[in-house]
């Protein structure tokens, strides 16, 4: 089965591939965000906490745009340690229908076409696009993509 | 309970102001409240001093003369102005003392607020991926609300050419220039929809208020200015805060969330014993042009999507019906932390003494409102009267 392509064309590989943190999405070719359900209340959290009272918990891969910016200056450095070249990305907060709202990036999507309601699909991605070991980060794209 | 009073203010004026440290422009703010309210400085009881980036205010009393007075620091992020002003009253009015001080001031470095995953529990990763950005939750708040209540953006260019119209005239404030709306809609977006001219920069600057009882504010024959309220409130569940990696989904969506400013003023107009229609001029925490507009709601001002009727109209003008930021607010004084719940108070009692000069509300004011909110979903109010 091959696995969904993020915005350079890859597909996640757990194996020769990392993660920026552990924990935050499956190992599976269609990986999907690890939300932290509270064993009590049943309330959903990103990322899973690791006191025991939340169970770990794979989440949705297909969501819908609950709100967005678009983050168009570098941010400081630290914290952030994308690439010194910037290019703006849009942030966005993607509902997973029944479970919880998550904020990542939503890649692939020219601005102006970005809407609140658009429906989007978890596809990890690369933080540095021009570097081929840079680590995953927990990623949007658009369905139908538009990339 | 008899009322506590202000009975004294000082400023330093906000912005950049090289060569003086954060605690200078505290001091400076101190020795111009002493001098308003007619008293020395030893005959301060007790102090609660707010600072985020420029150190322990207590260290202020090598300064102003070291008396053995009680001085007790906060901090609590935007809300650590009003913290600080809370706890002040309080102090009165337990009995334990009769005049105090609440001060606040700070110094930020230029560019974007830097804070780190770590100091508000969140993990590394968060931080690495560029999503420890104040803007970027701003600029989602508003998008989604503009969504939900047909906001223009034309409604938030309008919010900051009112701030720096008012900042013109105030003497305290950074940005003092006047720009046209067709200039703020035109200029670079920094976090869509929000262009340059819509965001607050963190600045420098230092506020300080004297607070005394009624018996004392009428022994030093001061016009009385009386905190009818002040409350720090933190956030209620579900709720959209700065940072949140995750936001809990609602069976129903069309509906604005529980905020922490909700709840800080509800409980504000129900300690004073008055509405949000009983309120001559409002300083509402306008960190960005969005934010003016749905604190108008959230502080119970207006109705949600009423505030393009509002802006269209000029309810929040110095002449309208509800004035909103005198001075401009943040938007053109700029966003020292310790200081900038304070420069609210002190801006609304310049209104109710009736010394705004150019940006002076018409009419003699009787009743002020003043709000913050911050990370992590913290905000505080205060009530005047005079």
């Amino acid at each position: 089965m091959t696995g969904l392509q993020n915005r350079m064309g890859q597909t996640w590989d757990g194996s020769v591939m990392k993660a920026i943190a552990p924990g935050l999405f499956t190992d599976e070719a269609e990986p999907r965000l690890i939300g932290g359900k509270d064993r009590e209340t049943g309330r959903i959290v990103f990322p899973c906490p690791s006191a025991a009272t939340y169970e770990p918990v794979p989440l949705s891969r297909e969501g819908t745009l609950w709100s967005f910016t678009v983050q168009r200056y570098r941010p400081k450095t630290p914290p952030y340690a994308g690439p010194d070249a910037f290019a703006p990305w849009v942030v966005a907060y993607v509902e997973l229908p029944g479970e919880v709202i998550v904020e990542a990036p939503l890649y692939g999507a020219p601005f102006e076409e970005v809407k609140i309601g658009m429906p989007v699909r978890f596809v990890p991605a690369p933080l540095n696009p021009e570097d081929a070991d840079s680590a995953f980060v927990p990623a949007f794209q658009p369905i139908g993509d538009a990339a | 309970m008899s009322d506590v009073c202000i009975v004294g203010v000082g400023i330093h004026p906000f912005g950049r102001t090289d060569g003086l440290s954060g605690l200078d422009q505290g001091v400076f703010a101190v020795r111009q409240a002493l001098a308003d309210a007619g008293i020395d400085w030893p005959q301060v009881q007790f102090a609660y001093g707010a600072s985020e980036a420029a150190g322990n205010p207590d260290t202020m009393v090598d300064r102003l003369g070291l008396t053995g007075m009680q001085f007790i620091n906060v901090r609590n992020g935007c809300a650590a102005g009003g913290s600080a002003l809370f706890s002040a009253q309080m102090a009165i009015k337990s009995g334990e003392f009769e005049i105090g001080l609440a001060v606040g001031f700070d110094k930020h470095p230029r560019g974007a607020f830097n804070a780190l995953p770590a100091e508000y529990n969140l993990p590394d990763w968060y931080g690495e991926v560029g999503q420890m950005v104040t803007t970027q939750f701003f600029a989602a708040k508003i998008m989604r609300y503009m969504s939900m209540f047909g906001i223009s953006q034309e409604t938030l260019g309008k919010v900051a050419e009112k701030a720096f119209r008012n900042g013109a005239h105030a003497p305290h404030a950074w940005r003092r220039d006047p720009v046209a709306l067709e200039d703020i809609l035109a200029a670079p977006l920094v976090s869509d929809p929000y262009t340059k001219y819509m965001f607050c920069s963190p600045a420098e600057g230092g506020v300080a208020l004297i607070l005394a009882s009624e018996k004392k504010a009428r022994e030093l024959g001061k016009p009385l200015i009386r905190l009818k309220a002040a409350t720090m409130r933190t956030r209620p569940p579900s709720s959209f805060e700065v940072f949140a990696p995750s936001i809990d989904v609602l069976a129903d969506d069309t509906k604005p969330r529980g905020t922490a400013s909700r709840i800080a003023s509800a409980d504000a107009f129900r300690l004073a014993g008055i509405g949000p229609g009983d309120i001559d001029v409002a300083q509402l925490q306008d960190t960005e042009a969005g934010a003016e507009i749905m604190h108008m709601a959230e502080n119970g001002f207006c109705a949600d999507g009423e505030q393009e009727k509002w802006l269209a109209e000029g309810h929040t003008e110095i002449g309208g019906a509800l004035p909103v930021n005198t001075d401009g607010g943040c938007l053109a004084c700029g966003e020292p932390i310790g200081a900038s719940g304070l420069r609210q108070v002190y801006e609304n009692v310049v209104q109710l003494r009736g010394d705004g000069a150019g940006r002076q509300v018409p009419g003699a004011p009787r009743t002020a409102y003043s709000h913050v909110y911050g990370a992590p979903g913290v905000s505080a109010v205060t009530i005047l009267e005079r």
